[in-house]
């Protein structure tokens, strides 16, 4: 079964490659010099900006109502489901700190997985935190692409689960073939613990979560933005480029040559 | 001898109003932060909350600077007319962004926690917004602009690691390039924005 994965693994990366390098040609060239940050080349841009309108409507009609109902429980209730939430994201974190080489972060991850799904009853309680085991960022099979040096690929827009990449697409597809714990416990094995329901629960549990944290931040970009569209494509690709070099936020800004060329003092 | 006596004096007083005006990048945000504090939390109506957070913008923000940072590979082809143009529209539309941005925060409590030079030009301010019931905490880093240390200007904020001004200028980059790279298009689309 490992083999297997590993050999599944070498495909996928061999495939992004040669994706990543046709999604070359229409590149956007953001500067001269090569900073590291490139532009996934929006390759069906009219029909993404169409599916993007159709998750806008489905946004304003489902989700932006759900994250305002689900604001109006008590403050512990949403930390408690957010916890929870983010307890299982490590059952796909632990993977790719390893698939990373990032041993230390498995390690400590590993640790808060255990101390919170016993101690922290389910995750909902934070306890590994009190022992000095400080939260660090999730990965993903997407993440792990990058790092190994697969390029986004072609940026497009799926319809109710929004933007993505080829590659991150691609990552996405390994949680579902037995890279996610959590997905195999609930929707591919019959186990008598858990359901299908329940990984469902939390997929759309996490959204709202999501949705709810970021109300105010959506609405002043939408009140802001001249093309919504653009904005919500830069920063999602600005976002996966930060997480795939594990960019230190508190010392590291995305570096821009533009800046280097102004001068107006 | 008077006249020595008066033009020491007045140099070492010209010297030392030098020296309070040259503030640290921290600094500039610290003063920032609690000027918009104040008005944010006063009672004013939100007309003169919005005309006093843009006169802080005005005298702290490098607009100019962001306007042609946002006009990316286009700001090389465009003729001194059209920059012009561009120049007032985008203070315009920045100012009427900006504040419609800020006045919806009531008692905003940022902290600046570090700083680190780049280069001679910028500085990086690392501050944290705290957490409220609504939201968990955000960080925000400051991009400052050192070329005149006396005069630190901001140039840019890095939402939990997401440029807003290089957000802008792709924004600003897809309009140009889905009008066949017509800079109008852009014109107008700012335009009608200021009428909203």
């Amino acid at each position: 079964m490992k083999k297997l994965f590993s050999v599944l693994l070498i495909i996928i990366f061999s495939l992004i490659n040669s994706l990543a390098v046709a999604g070359d040609d229409g590149k956007i060239e953001i500067n001269g010099k090569n900073n590291g940050y490139v532009e996934a080349n929006d390759c069906f841009e009219k029909v993404n900006r169409g599916i993007f309108a159709f998750n806008q409507v489905i946004d304003k009609i489902i989700f932006k109502p759900l994250a305002k109902g689900y604001r109006m429980f008590p403050q512990p209730i949403r930390s408690g489901t957010s916890n929870a939430l983010s307890n299982l994201s490590n059952v796909v974190t632990v993977p790719n700190n390893v698939l990373q080489g990032q041993f230390k972060d498995a390690g400590v991850n590993t640790a808060r997985f255990v101390i919170n799904s016993t101690l922290g009853i389910a995750g909902i309680f934070d306890v590994a935190s009190y022992y000095g085991l400080k939260k660090s960022d999730n990965e993903d099979y997407g993440q792990t692409l990058g790092v190994w040096g697969a390029g986004p690929g072609c940026y497009f827009v799926l319809p109710v689960l929004g933007p993505t990449t080829v590659r991150d697409t691609i990552g996405s597809v390994v949680n579902l073939i037995g890279g996610d714990a959590w997905y195999n416990v609930t929707v591919i094995n019959d186990t008598q613990y858990f359901s299908e329901a329940d990984y469902y629960i939390s997929r759309i549990l996490d959204g709202i979560d999501f949705r709810a944290k970021n109300l105010e931040s959506f609405e002043s970009l939408e009140k802001s933005s001249v093309d919504l569209y653009a904005s919500v494509r830069s920063l999602y690709l600005q976002d996966r480029y930060r997480k795939i070099r594990n960019i230190d936020k508190t010392t590291d800004t995305l570096s821009d040559d533009d800046w280097e060329e102004l001068d107006s003092q | 001898m008077k006249v020595l006596r008066f033009l020491i004096f007045f140099i070492i007083c010209i010297n030392s109003n030098n020296i309070t005006y040259a503030k640290s990048p921290s600094d500039l945000i610290n003063g920032i932060v609690d000027e918009a504090a104040s008005i944010l939390s006063s009672e004013d109506p939100v007309e003169s909350k919005i005309i006093k957070l843009n006169s802080i913008a005005e005298r702290s923000v490098d607009i100019n600077g962001i306007g042609m940072y946002t006009l990316g590979k286009y700001r090389k082809t465009i003729d001194e007319d059209q920059k012009s143009k561009y120049q007032k529209l985008f203070r315009s539309y920045f100012l009427k962004s900006f504040s419609s941005r800020l006045v919806d925060y009531t008692n905003p409590r940022i902290n600046v926690v570090s700083q680190k030079k780049i280069n001679d030009k910028y500085t990086i301010v690392n501050s944290i917004l705290e957490a409220t019931s609504k939201r968990p905490q955000v960080k925000i880093d400051w991009r400052i602009y050192t070329k005149n240390p006396d005069r630190p200007l901001i140039r840019d904020l890095i939402v939990e690691g997401l440029s807003l001004a290089r957000t802008q200028k792709e924004e600003f980059n897809s309009i140009i390039q889905n009008n066949d790279g017509d800079i109008n298009a852009l014109f107008k689309t700012l335009e009608e924005f200021l009428i909203k």
